[in-house]
């Protein structure tokens, strides 16, 4: 299976394709900072490759506030047009909290883990 | 009584969100607050912050964000100004998924947060004047150290 790694510049995010998914691991802070880092990195990863899903791995992450709804919503409009899924993986009790205020929790799949998640 | 105050000035780009983050937390820790208490004021904080930064100052560098923080025995003001554009109306803007941005991925709960996170929110705003969000919340007298002294006896 062809795995593609890409360790950024600036940033603690890591982005990995495999096969049609693409697997962001985010950093320890989602802010508006990083949001359009992400934005950014992920409509290229899309278009270039036969994205249909995304798996947000949450495991390194301690923030996030309303950009990183903003950055997550974004990317399901996007995937959702072709046919794809937004799932969260390693989501702490704290980011709980955001998600369901937000009401995002409705619109992801949440995981254990990205192994789970890209199952 | 407790009483302490600071006050710091940064420029409006998105780096220093963080650095406003950071500020707040060391400055209450007197306070011994929970992960949990410490979590929900970075998240207000934030809020606050990213939104002088592109709402009122429409992502324009040069501009100086204003952060003021107070402690009053166990309460905690966060006070955030900007000189930007304003805000016409504040009840709307306080709505949830209200945002003047969409295009810009903005998904209006940014006021939802802090008033989820925070004790009580006040809006001050004047169109072409600028913006004032005051933030208050009480540290609860943490319970831990009791807890831990008993564990270790
Ligand atoms: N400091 C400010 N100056 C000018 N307008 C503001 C300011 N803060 C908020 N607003 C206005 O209030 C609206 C709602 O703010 P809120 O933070 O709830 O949502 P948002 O910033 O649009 O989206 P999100 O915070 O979810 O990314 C904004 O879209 C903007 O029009
Ligand atoms: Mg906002």
């Amino acid at each position: 299976m062809k795995t593609e790694w890409q360790e950024t510049e600036k940033s603690d995010i890591a982005y990995r394709v495999e096969r049609n998914t693409l697997v962001i691991t985010l950093g320890s802070e989602l802010d508006h900072h990083s949001a359009e880092h992400i934005k950014n990195r992920s409509e290229y990863y899309l278009y270039k490759h036969q994205i249909r899903h995304i798996v947000f791995d949450f495991a390194k992450t301690n923030f996030m506030d309303s950009s990183g709804i903003g950055v997550i919503m974004g990317r399901y409009k996007t995937v959702r047009g072709l046919g794809g899924t937004i799932a969260v993986a390693n989501v702490s009790e704290q980011l709980e909290r955001i998600f369901v205020i937000s009401g995002l929790h409705k619109l992801v799949d949440r995981y254990q883990t990205v192994r789970d998640a890209i199952q | 009584m407790f009483q302490n105050k600071m006050e710091v000035s940064f420029e409006s780009i998105s780096e220093n969100e963080s650095f406003a983050r950071v500020v707040v937390a060391a400055f209450i820790t007197r306070l011994d607050p929970t992960l949990e208490e410490i979590s929900d004021i970075k998240t207000a904080v934030s809020e606050a912050v990213t939104n002088a930064i592109i709402h009122g100052y429409e992502g324009k560098r040069d501009n100086q964000v204003i952060l003021r923080c107070e402690i009053r025995d166990r309460e905690i003001k966060v006070v955030v100004s900007d000189t930007g554009v304003g805000i016409p109306d504040i009840e709307k803007a306080k709505e949830p998924l209200f945002t003047t941005k969409p295009e810009m991925e903005r998904s209006g709960m940014g006021f939802v947060f802090m008033e989820a996170f925070m004790d009580r929110l006040e809006v001050e705003s004047d169109v072409g004047k600028g913006t004032t969000v005051t933030m208050y919340k009480r540290i609860e007298i943490p319970m831990r150290m009791e807890e831990s002294c008993e564990k270790s006896h």
